[in-house]
């Protein structure tokens, strides 16, 4: 039945080596009040055959961005995926293979994360990166976390650009260890230094600015870093690694960590997951990691071979003063990554960065030139941008749907003072067609 | 087997893997729009290559690598068992793969659909009333867990008092890890000589400071706790709740439901029992059930259902712990589990329960007169074997014979952990192997334990036949090297 | 194995008392269960430390160590050389692999350590 091949006569040989009558033997220490009787209340089993349709009638329920135009981000990103990763994800051995602890017969999974983090390390210019955290949200809550564990203090700044998810699990982390989450106003779209001054002083442990940040705006990072080390605070930076194709590194902005949402790297967008936290810092700080990380080292033979390192940091051998509890990662979404990078190249990837700051100056030009509609904030943004719109978001938003696009992320929900705005996104993978099929669609409400 | 260049020593100048469609809008300088301080100065030191290169590169890699699909993977604690192939085919489905997660609701009913249904068979299977399907792993569920533990204790104005969580000596190591990440302290309590809890033990840590006990059902050992109702009884008594790490849960799917246990709350690990895919270490996907009293502080959104039978995300909870990640969960991860529980039906989860513990029983009678036994009696879905004997008389330790294993072409069983056990080996066949797999790899060991006694230098220093030998890990921990930094 | 001038702790500490200083180690018993050490926590020099506390942290590929101090007092010099060479830790536990000094507050303390053939006595028990 099933995926199980234990036959009946499988069974019978075995029960016959054990001394037992019958399967029901095995869990006679189970006891009676906590054996469950009957039937589980779960749907008939289906085959094959039964269930493909089921899928497909499931999945076809929903308007998927091949068949309709997406200009929503937020977070999660329609960039153009080449085909090779899906084929390279699928080989089995990276498949169906366990966290790497048997180094001896996981080189392919090892040397892949080393690749990964050596690639992360480059594009962020900082010095060590883990073999990845569950998305961006949970990289930037662990980060917040490490900048208290460093200083020894429990107070994390945020300006409220930065993506209201983010804060919030954020908070929660923090919350859960006793620390602190304070947010900065940030009223204009990028947040305020002589703000942010103000609430500097020696209990900050770190302040955490997005980059560009939620509204798609280039935060004022230059000089950032020297006001928070000047009360011994640590800079986090979370960032959109495409955008790192063209925008400076953020280790040459100052920043000690540097985290962000991967998913853009050749990841599915899928409804939200899975993606990847990539995380890097500077040497210093390689002890407190949280997550695996993969180094290099020699064999019994004197070649080069890769293990888990630093693993007296983690869960299984510090228990309950580890860095964090994470052990499963998302490795498979960093290989994803990784062959992304691999595939682009830093002519592609300076490419494709170059293309969505394009793209979205276009489709903001041609979006404020209609009446009624004009920018939310001043400034330079990369991929994304806030416009307060002509009338009611929802129509604007239903009226879309109906020419089979994906509009603008309505801002009331996440930003209940901005209910005339769309946070609109554009990628290399949106033509100009379609941004001027978007635009006379908007021009029509 | 040669060893495989790295990506960055490999490639030439102005060769690419992917071709970016020509730009169809105006290009303005960069400078122009972000100021040439945001820029980056010099290109990115990525290198640059062909896409058979890139394809070549992974594929070798992949060769080196070990995976259920290659092999018979008997880690303990970890469920390696069959992902069946639709699974995947099911989460690249573009109706899936290709959804934005801040689409409007009703752009997404199906997805939303699959969710909720998902949640329900959870819950049953859980034998609890409630689920969320945000956490993105197992650590993560108990993270999540814990953190609703603590909101409970909080709402009725206990939160200061109860702090203290209770982990027996046997726990997964996140488990201590976790009550520390969650603001509690980490209370051990030691087995008993059946390798359960000892009551007696627990009755003296119980108190008005106790939040909750975390415990796993078969533990780590692959014993069923035959006291678990009364366990479960005492911690109640003392006010505090009882956290199922549900690792072990592929012993008890039709069989015994936690929610029967006396437990609380629920992790479930998708990638352990509902068969998907590990992916070299994640993603995984770490739903909670949880009791009724517990619902209030769930991560909002949850996903609800209206009295038209539409689908919605609910983001009204008031009392919510707050958000634990970003969107959902993992969702493509909650496609495969959806599918596989579909394919099995009620009777196929039972059947495969059923049958990892009658294949790992039979193991255990296979290896029992080679190794010591710490505790001799009916195991689960997996067994704890200790190799203490070969150390003392013949230098051989377990780690050897993990090693040796290798050459055999199987994964290694988990090695030293319990902590409890000396010279561990945490084996864990699943229900997915053959009755010729497990005879097979009966063979493997006896003839281990046979080279451990005439020829333990072959043991102690396998492997000899993998794609590298024993790799020097102090030397990894010494003189870090986490990246490439370039040739020299 | 266990040098009779030492004075040692039940956690696989030794002392070694000069004049109101205590320079402080783990024991060879220790270094070998702990395996080959890839990193040091040292205290900071200045810092107060109560018996029993932790000083630092011993780490191994597979396993982590507290440091208890085996005595109240300050931190008046730690052993810098651990940072690079965490080796000296196996290689020479009682000489060049000391951990850190500390000024003794109450020489009392000093009186409830172990000595050398009674913590052997521990170890071999």
């Amino acid at each position: 039945m099933g995926f199980t091949p234990v036959t009946d006569q499988d069974r019978q040989a075995m029960l016959d080596v054990l001394g037992l009558e019958s399967v029901e033997d095995l869990f006679q220490d189970v006891p009676p009040g906590a054996r469950f009787q009957g039937k589980l209340d779960l749907p008939e089993p289906m085959t094959e055959g039964e269930i493909w349709p089921h899928l497909l009638e499931l999945s076809s329920r929903n308007a998927n961005l091949d068949e309709y135009v997406c200009f929503r981000g937020a977070g999660a990103y329609d960039h153009l995926v080449p085909r090779a990763i899906g084929h390279i994800l699928s080989r089995s051995e990276f498949l169906t293979a366990y966290t790497p602890y048997q180094a001896e017969i996981s080189q392919g999974v090892l040397q892949a994360i080393y690749e990964y983090q050596s690639m992360i390390c480059l594009l962020t210019g900082m010095d060590v990166a883990n073999a990845s955290m569950y998305d961006g949200p949970t990289a930037l809550a662990e980060a917040a976390i490490m900048t208290c564990g460093a200083t020894r203090r429990a107070k994390v700044l945020a300006p409220t650009t930065i993506h209201p998810v983010y804060r919030q699990v954020a908070a929660t982390y923090l919350r859960s260890r006793d620390l602190e989450l304070v947010e900065i106003p940030a009223p204009d779209g990028v947040m305020a230094l002589d703000v942010l001054k103000d609430h500097l002083n020696e209990e900050v442990a770190g302040v955490l600015v997005q980059h560009p940040n939620f509204f798609g705006c280039l935060e004022p990072v230059e000089g950032l870093a020297e006001l928070v080390h000047g009360v011994g605070a640590l800079l986090v930076a979370c960032v959109d690694p495409i955008s790192l194709g063209v925008l400076k590194a953020p280790a040459d902005y100052g920043a000690d960590i540097v985290v962000g949402e991967g998913q853009a790297l050749g990841n599915q967008i899928s409804f939200g997951g899975p993606y990847l936290g990539f995380f890097a810092a500077r040497e210093k700080l390689v002890r407190r990691m949280p997550g695996r990380i993969a180094g290099a080292t020699v064999d019994s033979r004197g070649r080069r071979g890769f293990v888990l390192t630093l693993q007296a940091r983690e869960q299984h051998i510090r228990r309950e003063r580890a860095t964090s509890n994470i052990c499963s990662n998302q490795a498979l979404n960093a290989l994803a990554a990784t062959v992304y990078l691999a595939l682009v190249g830093p002519a592609g990837l300076k490419e494709i960065a170059s293309q969505c700051a394009w793209k979205a100056r276009y489709a903001w030009e041609r979006i404020t030139a209609l009446e009624g509609f004009a920018p939310m904030f001043q400034g330079p943004f990369f991929k994304e941008f806030a416009v307060s719109c002509r009338g009611d978001v929802d129509e604007i938003d239903d009226h879309l749907l109906q020419k089979k696009i994906i509009g603008g992320l309505p801002l009331k929900k996440l930003y209940p003072q901005l209910g005339s705005g769309m946070l609109f996104c554009v990628t290399e993978a949106r033509t100009k067609e379609q941004i001027d099929a978007l635009v006379s669609a908007l021009g029509e409400v | 087997m040669a060893q495989v260049p790295l990506l960055f020593e490999m490639g030439s100048p102005g060769r690419a893997g992917y071709r970016v469609p020509e730009c169809d809008v105006p290009k303005k300088p960069l400078e122009e729009l972000f100021g040439a301080d945001a820029l980056r100065k010099e290109p990115l030191p990525l290198p640059e290559l062909s896409e058979l290169e890139v394809v070549r590169h992974f594929v070798q890699l992949s060769r080196l690598n070990h995976g259920v699909d290659v092999g018979f993977y008997p880690l303990g604690s970890c469920t390696m068992k069959y992902n069946p192939k639709i699974n995947e085919d099911a989460a690249n489905l573009p109706g899936f793969a290709r959804l934005h997660p801040y689409q409007r609701e009703d752009t997404v009913q199906g997805a939303l659909q699959l969710m909720y249904e998902l949640g329900e068979y959870l819950a049953e299977i859980a034998g609890l009333p409630r689920v969320t399907l945000h956490p993105a792993a197992g650590a993560h569920g108990e993270l999540t867990g814990l953190l609703l533990i603590r909101a409970y204790h909080e709402s009725r104005g206990e939160g200061d008092t109860r702090r203290e969580i209770i982990v027996p000596d046997s726990a997964h190591g996140t488990n201590p890890a976790t009550a520390a990440m969650c603001g509690f302290i980490p209370v051990e309590v030691k087995s008993n000589e059946r390798g359960g809890v000892d009551l007696e033990a627990l009755k003296k840590v119980l108190g008005p400071q106790t939040a909750g006990l975390m415990l796993t059902n078969p533990n780590t050992l692959g014993l069923y706790d035959e006291n678990i109702l009364e366990i479960t009884r005492l911690v109640h008594e003392a006010g505090g709740l009882v956290y199922y790490d549900g690792a072990n849960m592929n012993a008890n799917m039709g069989i015994s439901r936690p929610g029967d246990m006396g437990f609380d709350v629920v992790h479930f690990n998708v990638h352990k029992t509902f068969s998907t895919p590990h992916g070299g270490g994640g993603p995984g996907a770490g739903p909670i059930a949880v009791a009724e009293c517990l619902a209030p502080f769930l991560p909002a959104p949850t996903v609800e259902k209206d009295a038209d039978g539409k689908f919605y995300l609910d983001y009204d909870l008031p009392q919510s712990i707050g958000m634990v990640k970003g969107f959902y969960g993992n969702f493509a991860v909650l496609v495969r589990g959806y599918t596989y529980i579909r394919m099995m039906g009620p009777e196929g989860l039972r059947r495969a329960s059923e049958d990892a513990v009658l294949n790992a029983n039979y193991l255990l009678a296979r290896l029992k007169d080679y190794f010591d036994v710490p505790y001799p009696r009916i195991c689960k879905h997996e067994f704890v074997l200790s190799a203490k004997s070969y150390k003392e008389k013949h230098e051989v330790r377990t780690l050897d014979m993990a090693k040796r294993l290798l050459d055999y072409g199987y994964h290694a069983p988990t090695v030293y952990f319990p902590l409890i056990v000396d010279e561990a080996l945490m084996i864990e066949p699943t229900e997915t192997e053959t009755k010729e797999t497990l005879d097979e790899f009966v063979q493997a060991m006896i003839d281990i334990c046979e080279e451990a006694k005439r020829d333990p230098e072959t043991v102690k220093t396998a492997p000899h036949t993998t794609p590298v030998g024993r790799l020097d890990e102090t030397r990894a921990a010494r003189q870090l090297d986490l990246r490439w930094r370039g040739s020299s | 194995m266990y040098p009779a001038e030492l004075k040692y702790t039940e956690e696989h500490e030794w002392v070694r008392v000069e004049g109101n200083v205590a320079r402080v180690g783990i024991t060879d018993f220790a270094q070998k269960e702990l395996g080959d050490v890839v990193f040091v926590e040292l205290p900071g020099v200045g810092d107060s430390i109560k018996a029993a506390e932790s000083l630092g942290v011993v780490e191994s590929v597979k396993a982590v160590s507290d440091i208890y101090s085996p005595v109240s007092g300050q931190i008046v010099k730690v052993n810098e050389k651990l940072e690079d060479s965490p080796e000296l830790i196996n290689q020479d536990p009682y000489g060049e692999g000391w951990i850190a000094e500390i000024e003794v507050e109450d020489p009392k303390e000093l009186e409830g350590l172990l000595t050398a053939e009674e913590y052997q006595a521990i170890v071999e028990g």
